[in-house]
C-alpha cells in the first residue's frame, strides 16, 4: 500500500492495521525517517530550521508502488506499506514509513531495507532545507546510490 | 507538450510548467534539453550541467536518446532526495 500525504502518520496504528487478520505474519519489520536538525552540508554551524518536501504528484505514487511491486517479487511479503509525506517540516517531525511483514524474519528486514534504499534514489522527492539565513535545496548523495545499488546484486534466498 | 520543472529546476527557470511547441527536429530528450537552453537566460542556467538533471518523458524515466513527441509530458527535475 502506498500513500503521499501532507498530514502525520501514527505508526502504530499504521503497523497494527498492517497485519490486522492475518496470521501468517510472523515478522514485521518497519523504518521511519526522521527530518535532523543538521543541514546537509555539514557546513558551520547553521542548523535545519524547517525543511519542505516538494514531489512530482503522479510519477511518485507511480515509483512508489513500482518500487513495493519489486520488494514483492523478491520476497514472500504478507503486506507492506510506505507512506511518504510532503509539504513543510520541522526537526523531529516524521517523513517517511516504511513497512513489510513476511513469514519470517530475514524477509521482513531485508525488503524493509531494500525499499527505503531505493525509495531513496528512484521516488521524485526533494528536500528545501531552511536554515534561517536562507534555503537550499539539498544535493543527492553518493552514499545513497551505493545503498541501492547493493540491492541490483544480491538476490535474497527467500526469493529463489 | 508539457514541460514541468521541479526543485532549482524550478527556482532557476522561473516557470513550474509551460506549454511549448519546439520545432519539429526536436525528436529526442537530448535535443529538448539543447533546444531549452535556448530559451532564455534562466533555461539556459538551469541545464547549463545536465549531469544534475533528472529527465522524465511520460512520469517514466528517460534518457539522452529516448523518443519526445508532441503530446507528451516531460519533466525535468535534481537527482532525487526522498526518504
Amino acid at each position: 500500500m502506498i500513500r503521499v500525504q501532507r498530514e502525520d502518520f501514527d505508526v502504530g496504528a499504521e503497523l497494527a492495521a498492517l497485519t490486522e487478520g492475518n496470521p501468517k505474519v510472523g515478522g514485521l519489520t518497519s523504518f521511519v525517517g526522521l527530518v535532523r536538525d543538521i543541514n546537509a552540508k555539514g557546513a558551520g554551524d547553521r542548523t535545519v530550521s524547517a525543511m519542505t518536501l516538494e514531489h512530482y504528484p503522479g510519477m511518485t505514487e507511480k515509483m512508489l508502488a513500482r518500487i513495493e511491486a519489486e520488494a514483492h517479487e523478491r520476497w514472500p511479503l504478507e503486506a507492506s506499506l510506505i507512506i511518504h509525506r510532503y509539504g513543510r517540516l520541522e526537526p523531529g517531525d516524521r517523513i517517511v514509513l516504511v513497512a513489510t511483514a513476511s513469514a519470517h524474519r530475514q524477509a521482513a528486514f531485508e525488503s524493509c531495507h531494500f525499499l527505503i534504499d531505493w525509495l531513496k534514489t528512484k521516488a521524485p522527492f526533494w528536500k528545501l532545507e531552511d536554515t534561517g539565513d536562507g534555503s537550499q535545496w539539498v544535493d543527492a548523495r553518493d552514499s545513497d546510490d551505493q545503498a541501492a545499488a547493493r540491492w541490483a546484486k544480491t538476490k535474497p534466498d527467500a526469493a529463489e | 507538450m508539457k514541460l514541468l520543472y521541479f526543485a532549482w529546476l524550478k527556482s532557476k527557470t522561473g516557470v513550474a510548467e509551460e506549454d511549448l511547441s519546439p520545432p519539429e527536429d526536436v525528436t529526442t530528450v537530448a535535443a529538448l534539453l539543447d533546444w531549452l537552453k535556448t530559451r532564455g537566460p534562466g533555461h539556459a542556467e538551469a541545464l547549463a550541467d545536465l549531469s544534475l538533471v533528472r529527465v522524465a518523458v511520460n512520469q517514466e524515466y528517460a534518457r539522452p536518446g529516448d523518443p519526445v513527441k508532441p503530446g507528451d509530458e516531460i519533466a525535468l527535475f535534481p537527482p532525487v532526495t526522498g526518504g
